[in-house]
C-alpha cells in the first residue's frame, strides 16, 4: 500500500498533459508564462518551447492591441448598433486564425516529431495551452487494470485497495 | 442537508475509464451533440446554440414591453400632433433611437457575456497538484486565493470551486447563471443576462440610447401638452393619452444608471469592483489604485467601449468530441463523492441516472462523508428516492447559498466564492486554510 503522495508520484510512469499557465503580470491581456514545465525536461529543448510561447504572446498582443484600427472598428460597430459584428470578421478573429495556423505549423514541425501536441488556447478557455502526449500510453491500460499514468491527487482513495 | 463537501477529484476519472463493450457501442450509436447541449452552466440556448440567455429571463419581456408600449403611445398620439406643428423629423429621430435601443438590448441579452469554460478534469487536477506540494498524506482542499502581481500591484486571485480553477483577474462567478464571467460587471435582471466583458459595450449603448429615447419622448410629450394647452384644447385628455407617467419615472433611474456607468467606463471599473470597493482609497495603500486603469479618461473609455471584441470561449455550436467521450463520462463521475469510487467497476454498466440517484440517496442517508470510513456501497438504493431531493449535487442554486448571498452577485461584499456555503470539511489535520463550516 502506498502511504505517501510523493511515493505515488514517483511511481507514475508518465503524465499525459502538461499545462502552461497564464501570466497575469500585465493585466488581463492574454499572455502565457514562459516558465518551462519540468515534466518536459527530456522531451523538448527549452528554447523551442519558449520561442513558441513568446510568439504566441506576441500574436495575442497584436490581437488585443488598442489603436487606430480597433477604435475604427469599435466606432463603426457602435454607429451601426453592432449589427456589423454579425457580418464582418473582427480583427481579433483574424488574428486567432493566424494563431491556429501557427500552432498547426509548430505541431507539424517541432512537436509531433517529439511525440507532443500543442493545443490551441482558444479551445481551453484561454487559460492554458496544453502539451499532450500523442502516444496516449495510458489508453492501453484501459481494460480494467489500475492505471498509474495519471495525476494523483488523493492518497486515501488508494489505501483501500491493499 | 444539501450538497456539502468539496468534491475531491477522482484520479480514476482522468484516465480512460474501463468501459464495457456495450457502453462503447452505445457511445458510437449516439448522435453527435453540440456543446451547448452539455453545457454545465444554467444558461438556456435557442436556435441551436446561436442565442444564449440566462436561466431566468428575469424581466426582459417586461423591459421590452415597456419600451414598445411607451414608444407605441408616443408614435400614436404625440407624433401626429407634433408632425403638423413642428417637423417631420420627430418620429424619424424617435424611430432611430427606438431601433437602436431595442437592438442593443437584444444584443446584450443574447450575447455570451464572456463565460469561461470550466476546467477540464486534467486541468483541475494539475492545479491541485501545484498547490499540494507538501506531499502530506491527508487531503486538503486548495487554498482560496493566490496572489499575483499586476502592474506591480498585488492582486488576489480566488479559486472557484464550481469551475475548479483560479479565476483570472476581474472574473467573478455568477451564482444565477452558475458560470465564471470575465470582467464581470453585474447580473442584470432587466436584460436577463450577465453583463461582462463581451457584452458590456452593448449594455452601455443600450442604457445610453434608452436615456436619449426617454428624454426625447419626455421632451416631445411636454412640448405636445404645452402646445395643446396653448391652443385651449383638452389638457387632461392629452396627458392621459401620452406616455408621460412612464417616462417621468423611468427617466430618472435610467439617467442615473447611465451616469453611473459613464463614471465606471471612464475609470475602467466594473460594478462589482466599485461596490466591493476593491480599489478604493480607504482599502489601499498610497501607491495602489486600479491597476487596470490607464489613468486617462479618454483612453479608458476607448478601451472599454471601442476595444477589440474577443470571441466567445464556450464554442456553443461545436460538437462534443466522441473520441474524448471518457472525459464527458468522467465529468459525471467526477461529481461523485469519494465513497462511491470503489464501485467504479460496476459504475459504467449503470446508466448515469441510476448513478445520480444512488448519490442522492447516499447524501440523504449519510450526510457528510467522514474520512477513512469503509467505502461500502449504499444499500437498498431506489431510483424513486431521487425526485424529492432532486439532484442536490447538480442544482447549484441551493437556497442556502442564496440566503447567504443576495441574488445580485455584485452585492456579495465580504463573502468569497459561493461554494463556501457548502459545508466544507477539512480531512485530517491540514494547516488551517480558513474554511468556515456552515451547518
Amino acid at each position: 500500500a502506498f502511504h505517501n503522495l510523493q511515493e505515488l508520484r514517483h511511481s507514475a510512469s508518465l503524465v499525459t498533459k502538461v499545462f502552461v499557465q497564464r501570466d497575469y503580470s500585465e493585466g488581463t491581456v492574454c499572455r502565457f508564462q514562459t516558465k518551462f514545465p519540468s515534466e518536459l525536461d527530456n522531451r523538448i529543448e527549452r528554447t523551442l518551447l519558449e520561442e513558441t510561447v513568446k510568439t504566441l504572446n506576441s500574436y495575442y498582443v497584436e490581437a488585443e492591441k488598442i489603436g487606430g484600427q480597433s477604435y475604427l472598428e469599435g466606432c463603426l460597430a457602435c454607429a451601426t448598433a453592432y449589427i456589423v459584428f454579425l457580418c464582418m470578421e473582427t480583427r481579433y478573429e483574424k488574428v486567432l486564425k493566424k494563431i491556429s495556423g501557427y500552432i498547426k505549423e509548430q505541431n507539424e514541425k517541432i512537436y509531433a516529431p517529439r511525440g507532443l501536441l500543442l493545443t490551441d488556447p482558444t479551445d481551453r478557455g484561454m487559460r492554458v495551452t496544453i502539451t499532450n502526449d500523442l502516444a496516449q500510453r495510458t489508453s492501453s491500460k484501459s481494460q480494467g487494470q489500475p492505471t498509474t499514468g495519471h495525476i494523483l491527487v488523493d492518497t486515501t482513495l488508494f489505501v483501500k485497495a491493499s | 442537508m444539501k450538497n456539502c463537501e468539496y468534491q475531491q477529484i477522482d484520479p480514476r476519472a482522468l484516465s480512460v475509464s474501463p468501459m464495457s463493450a456495450q457502453n462503447r457501442a452505445e457511445m458510437k450509436a449516439q448522435r453527435s451533440r453540440r456543446k451547448w447541449e452539455v453545457f454545465p452552466g444554467k444558461n438556456r440556448f435557442f436556435c441551436d446554440g446561436r442565442i444564449i440567455v440566462a436561466r431566468q429571463s428575469g424581466v426582459l419581456p417586461l423591459t421590452l414591453g415597456l419600451i414598445v408600449v411607451t414608444c407605441g403611445l408616443f408614435f400614436a398620439f404625440d407624433c401626429p400632433f407634433l408632425v403638423e406643428h413642428l417637423t417631420v423629423f420627430i418620429p424619424v429621430i424617435g424611430g432611430v433611437l427606438f431601433l437602436f435601443a431595442v437592438i442593443s438590448l437584444l444584443r446584450t441579452s443574447f450575447t455570451d457575456p464572456g463565460i469561461l469554460p470550466r476546467a477540464t478534469p486534467e486541468e483541475a487536477a494539475d492545479i491541485e497538484k501545484q498547490i499540494d506540494t507538501s506531499g502530506s498524506s491527508t487531503y486538503r482542499p486548495p487554498p482560496r486565493t493566490k496572489e499575483i502581481l499586476i502592474n506591480q500591484q498585488v492582486v488576489k486571485l480566488k479559486y472557484c470551486f464550481t469551475c475548479k480553477m483560479f479565476r483570472p483577474p476581474r472574473t467573478s462567478h455568477c451564482s444565477l447563471c452558475d458560470n465564471c464571467v470575465e470582467r464581470f460587471d453585474h447580473h442584470c435582471p432587466w436584460v436577463g443576462n450577465c453583463v461582462g466583458k463581451r457584452n458590456y459595450r452593448f449594455f452601455y449603448s443600450f442604457i445610453i440610447s434608452l436615456s436619449f429615447l426617454t428624454s426625447f419622448i419626455f421632451g416631445c410629450v411636454v412640448t405636445h401638452i404645452t402646445l395643446r394647452s396653448q391652443e385651449g384644447k383638452s389638457l387632461i385628455q392629452a396627458i392621459q393619452e401620452s406616455p408621460l407617467v412612464i417616462c417621468f419615472f423611468s427617466i430618472w433611474s435610467i439617467l442615473g444608471l447611465s451616469g453611473f456607468h459613464t463614471y465606471l467606463v471612464a475609470s475602467n471599473l466594473t460594478t462589482n469592483e466599485d461596490i466591493k470597493g476593491s480599489w478604493s482609497s480607504k482599502r489601499c495603500t498610497e501607491e495602489s489604485g486600479n491597476p487596470y486603469s490607464y489613468n486617462n479618461i479618454i483612453t479608458n473609455c476607448c478601451v472599454t467601449l471601442c476595444g477589440p471584441m474577443p470571441p466567445s470561449l464556450i464554442d456553443r455550436r461545436g460538437f462534443v468530441p466522441l473520441v474524448e467521450a471518457s472525459p464527458a463520462a468522467s465529468a459525471t463521475e467526477i461529481e461523485l463523492p469519494p465513497f462511491l469510487a470503489k464501485n467504479d467497476s460496476n459504475m459504467c454498466t449503470r446508466s448515469t441516472k441510476d448513478v445520480l440517484a444512488r448519490m442522492v440517496h447516499a447524501f440523504d442517508s449519510r450526510g457528510l462523508c467522514p474520512p477513512g470510513t469503509p467505502k461500502t456501497t449504499p444499500v437498498g438504493v431506489e431510483v424513486s428516492s431521487s425526485p424529492s431531493a432532486g439532484c442536490p449535487l447538480f442544482s447549484r442554486s441551493s437556497r442556502k447559498r442564496d440566503s447567504l448571498h443576495s441574488s445580485n452577485p455584485a452585492f456579495r461584499l465580504a463573502s468569497p466564492s459561493p461554494s463556501l456555503s457548502r459545508n466544507t470539511m477539512i480531512l485530517g489535520e491540514g494547516p488551517d486554510v480558513g474554511f468556515i463550516p456552515i451547518p
